[in-house]
């Protein structure tokens, strides 16, 4: 067995710190950036589009079924205690201040998070962004930025798409399949859900997770190493990180905004 | 700036998620039943406000007029000493009650503010006089068990 050397304990050490510097240091530089960045805002649609459109079709399907499963298992434990027209309100509740957020957040790493790290560690490999530099052109303004961009627009939307179809999957399900009544089960969840308390929270983590998966992905295709395997590593290390970091986010933000 | 055909489809996305975001807000929130009419802030005193929580509602004759602002214990008289902001479009005679008062059998519990007679109505900082606490269940048993042991002739659950 070997042993670890304590040389190697502090570099590794230092290894990590370095590792957090050069993370935020290249985040500072992307959101000095973003006045320029905006200005030229053909290319931030472009990545709204690409990001956006082409992630709307995995959510909103995503979202149908975990609002069907809500509204079976939300059904089959309210019954029991005579609570069933509570239904819309634990459908809505859960949807809009965690699943919403949360789950969209994942999918749109898994979706989205991946693809950027693999085209950004490809141009990497390419040589690409080393030709943008020797061209004058930067390329945290032309290709950075605009895709952090295009992520902080998208998954708020993508968020709110999430959350709706849920609450009328969880309709479907609750109302047209098991005959709850409909007039509670919209009166329940309207008394129960605020407007900027539990809606408006939501969507506050919804662009917290968007600038946490963008900027992670982004920064793992940016220093990927220039090879196949490299590039392969980034995009598994993209959606581990960007995956875990959402879930430790959201403990915090749930903290900062739920507890009384 | 140059039109591209992404212009559209990203025009679509943008218009999808709003729409959910209104119908999030619309929909399954409280936007349209939202308050956005200015309150006025009356206190009153209770000798036990059993449940009642910070923004329950305020309620006269069923119909949601106001909430709870504030909920503090006063240590000189030792009472609860409760603030209510009221809708500005309603008023209430000066000698109004309260009364704490739960929606259902083991609903939430809310204000109950009944009108009085009174041709003054209140205006903002007033105090309401005239309150009535929760009903606190063991209070209540105790009273029922005490008023049993008290009367020896009435016919007991466990005799004959």
């Amino acid at each position: 067995m070997m042993i670890l050397h304590p040389a190697e304990l502090g570099f590794a050490v230092r290894k990590a710190l370095a590792d957090w510097g050069y993370g935020a240091r290249l985040f500072a530089q992307l959101v000095m950036l973003s006045g320029a960045c905006l200005k030229r805002f053909a290319l931030v649609r472009d990545q709204v589009h690409f990001l956006g459109n082409y992630s709307l079709a995995i959510i909103t399907v995503s979202g149908l079924f975990v609002g069907f499963v809500l509204g079976l298992q939300g059904y089959y434990t309210l019954q029991r205690y005579g609570a069933a027209d509570a239904l819309g309100l634990l459908v809505a509740l859960s949807l809009v201040r965690e699943l919403g957020p949360v789950v969209a957040a994942l999918l749109f790493a898994g979706r989205a998070g991946a693809s950027i790290t693999a085209e950004i560690g490809l141009m990497r490999a390419g040589e690409q962004l080393t030709a943008l530099e020797m061209m004058a052109v930067d390329p945290k303004l032309r290709i950075l930025a605009p895709r952090l961009w295009g992520g902080i627009i998208a998954l708020p939307l993508l968020t709110a798409v999430f959350s709706a179809v849920g609450i009328l999957g969880g309709y479907a399900v609750g109302v047209l399949l098991i005959g709850v009544d409909a007039g509670a089960f919209w009166s329940q969840m309207q008394n129960g859900v605020d407007v900027f308390k539990d809606v408006g929270n939501g969507m506050i983590k919804s662009l917290v997770f968007g600038v946490a998966v963008t900027f992670i992905a982004l920064l793992q295709g940016y220093v990927a190493q220039p090879t196949p395997e490299g590039v392969a590593s980034a995009t598994t290390r993209s959606v581990v990180i960007s995956s875990l970091s959402v879930l430790g986010l959201d403990f915090i933000l749930t903290v900062m905004m739920f507890s009384i | 700036m140059q039109r591209s055909k992404n212009d559209v489809w990203v025009g679509l996305f943008v218009l999808i998620g709003l729409a959910a975001v209104l119908f999030l807000a619309l929909k399954s929130a409280n936007l349209l039943q939202f308050n956005w009419s200015k309150d006025y802030t009356v206190t009153a005193k209770f000798d036990n406000i059993g449940g009642l929580k910070k923004g329950a509602a305020v309620k006269s004759a069923g119909v949601v007029v106001g909430r709870v602002e504030n909920i503090q214990f006063d240590d000189e008289s030792y009472q609860a000493k409760v603030s209510l902001a009221l809708q500005n479009r309603y008023a209430f005679p000066k000698d109004s009650s309260l009364k704490i008062l739960t929606s259902g059998l083991l609903g939430e519990q809310y204000v109950g503010i009944l009108a009085g007679a009174d041709e003054k109505n209140l205006v903002a900082g007033d105090s309401i006089g005239s309150t009535q606490s929760a009903v606190v269940l063991e209070n209540l048993i105790s009273q029922f068990l005490y008023s049993k042991a008290a009367d020896p002739a009435a016919p007991s659950a466990g005799s004959k």
